[in-house]
């Protein structure tokens, strides 16, 4: 079961195919794109991109907090050492990067 | 922090959402039950404003609401939402909450200058209603004019700039086989064309037996859409899913669990198309306002719980489908733990012929106008 999944019950338009999608790198520093918005929910977090109108689950509460505290770490590495137990750690990894994808998340 | 397992023992998200939100992702808010046309399908039975309508100040306290719910967008519907006086102010004010705003309208109050303020408006999404890709199709639903009036609009959006407005289209038997010409239509305009289904509610309970697309029409328009992942639907033609691969979005009657409706004078609902007292929860205007209601009414409260399958409990699509809808079992007189009245099994058809004449809940008489001389003048 992934960790995130799109949803298209905001009616968003389908997602652009990105010419080259942006490719993630966990050594990076990334933050969450300061168009979108996180609503707790008992599952995880709701997040809503107010620019490309997409709606994403975020299905884990640790999920939503790495993402909430992204931009506070120096890598995406050095967030997920402070928060997520290692062997969890692949799992967050491909969530973000597919965060990434879908621009909910942007490199600084 | 307890760390979550990312795999296994996690129930599906369709599950989780089942139980309910904290509050809603797709909250209709239909602000007057004034319209200027009298579709015969219109799901609110408009016509007349309500005497009873939000006001200004308590429309302002609601959206304060949903900023605070941190409710993402509202889609804003009517009647005809945009007949209000305040209408822009509002869209406007939900905007500067956070609020983004998707609103319907039947184009026909889109002049040039609305189209300029709507194209310099961050976050507002407008949606045009055509049913059907010519006049004649459209006005024989929609009334004499309806079409040139929903172009004329699209033309404004488009000269003024607007960017990728949608069209919506509601399914009935005489438009499925324009569906080439409607998103060729919508391509013209670098629009988003947007399709949803057709249901029982409202002045469609009188109508929906002879516009609902036939059992061929409904494996025509899932192979349809399949094959266009960026058509929208709103999601409301999962019930086709049983066909084959699932179409993408939430499988799921979302009715009190994501969805839910604020009628013109507050009144909250369990969904847009089943405006009828047995799915009403309760008014923006009780003690505790919209959140009270969401969280705690007992109606909201029991669509949370788990649902029988009923009669679709042998069915091997019930995964896919989840029974389809509850407001058009409702409406059909179906019971709402057995399969759609369009099940695409055909066992909601069969279960129909049982139905006697008269038995299924009448929708009310709604805000439609009568029909007499006065309301025809003009
Ligand atoms: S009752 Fe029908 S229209 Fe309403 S949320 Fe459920 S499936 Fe959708
Ligand atoms: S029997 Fe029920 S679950 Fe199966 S396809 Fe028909 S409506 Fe859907």
């Amino acid at each position: 079961m992934p960790l995130t999944t799109a949803s298209r019950a905001a009616d968003a338009p389908p997602a652009p195919t990105p010419p080259a999608p942006a490719s993630f790198d966990a050594s990076a520093r990334y933050r969450l794109d300061p168009q979108v918005a996180l609503r707790p929910e008992p599952f995880g977090a709701l997040a809503y991109h107010y620019g490309s109108r997409r709606l994403t689950f975020l299905r884990s509460e640790l999920l939503a907090e790495v993402v909430r505290q992204l931009g506070e770490h120096e890598s995406v590495e050095v967030a997920l050492a402070a928060t997520v137990p290692e062997p969890d750690r692949p799992a967050y990894r491909r969530a973000l990067a597919s965060l990434a994808d879908s621009r909910f998340i942007v490199a600084f | 922090m307890p760390s979550e397992p990312a795999t296994a023992t996690r129930p599906g998200l369709t599950e989780q959402l089942k139980g309910g939100l904290d509050a809603p992702i797709c909250l209709t808010w239909e602000i007057t039950y004034g319209c200027n046309l009298a579709c015969i399908h219109c799901l609110s039975s408009s016509g007349r404003r309500d005497p009873r309508e939000l006001s200004t100040d308590e429309a302002i306290a609601v959206i304060d609401e949903l900023h605070d719910l941190q409710v993402f967008y509202v889609n804003i519907g009517g009647g005809e939402p945009t007949i209000r006086p305040d209408f822009y102010d509002l869209i406007q004010y939900s905007v500067s909450r956070g609020v983004g705003v998707k609103f319907s309208t039947n184009g026909s109050t889109i002049n040039a200058e609305r189209a300029a303020r709507l194209a310099g408006m961050d976050y507002v999404d407008v949606q045009i209603s055509i049913d059907g890709a010519d006049a004649e199709t459209n006005d024989a639903v929609r009334g004499t004019g309806s079409y040139a009036a929903a172009r004329q609009a699209m033309d404004h959006l488009a000269h003024a700039g607007f960017g990728p407005f949608k069209i919506s289209v509601v399914m009935t038997r005489h438009n499925v086989e324009q569906l080439p010409a409607l998103e060729a239509l919508a391509d013209g305009y670098g629009a988003q064309l947007r399709l949803t289904r057709l249901r029982p509610s409202g002045r469609g309970a009188e109508t929906w037996g002879q516009l609902h697309p036939t059992q061929d029409q409904q494996v025509a328009l899932y192979r349809w859409l399949i094959d266009r992942p960026g058509v929208l639907t709103g999601d409301s033609f999962f019930h086709l899913s049983a066909l084959g691969e699932a179409l993408p979005g939430l499988n799921l009657c979302g009715a009190g669990r994501v969805v839910c409706l604020i009628d013109p004078v507050g009144d909250v609902y369990a969904c847009p198309f089943v405006l009828h007292p047995e799915f009403r929860a309760g008014s923006v205007r009780d003690p505790g306002g919209f959140a009270q209601v969401w969280r705690h009414s007992e109606l909201f409260i029991e669509l949370r719980q788990p649902a029988a399958a009923g009669a679709c409990a042998s069915c091997g699509s019930y995964d896919a489908c989840q029974g389809g809808c509850m407001a058009a079992k409702f409406f059909t007189g179906l019971p709402l733990d057995g399969p759609d009245p369009e099940c695409v099994l055909g066992h909601g058809e069969q279960m129909l012929a049982g139905v006697a004449a008269g038995a299924a809940p009448s929708p009310g008489p709604g805000h439609s106008v009568p029909v007499t001389l006065s309301a025809r003048r003009r």
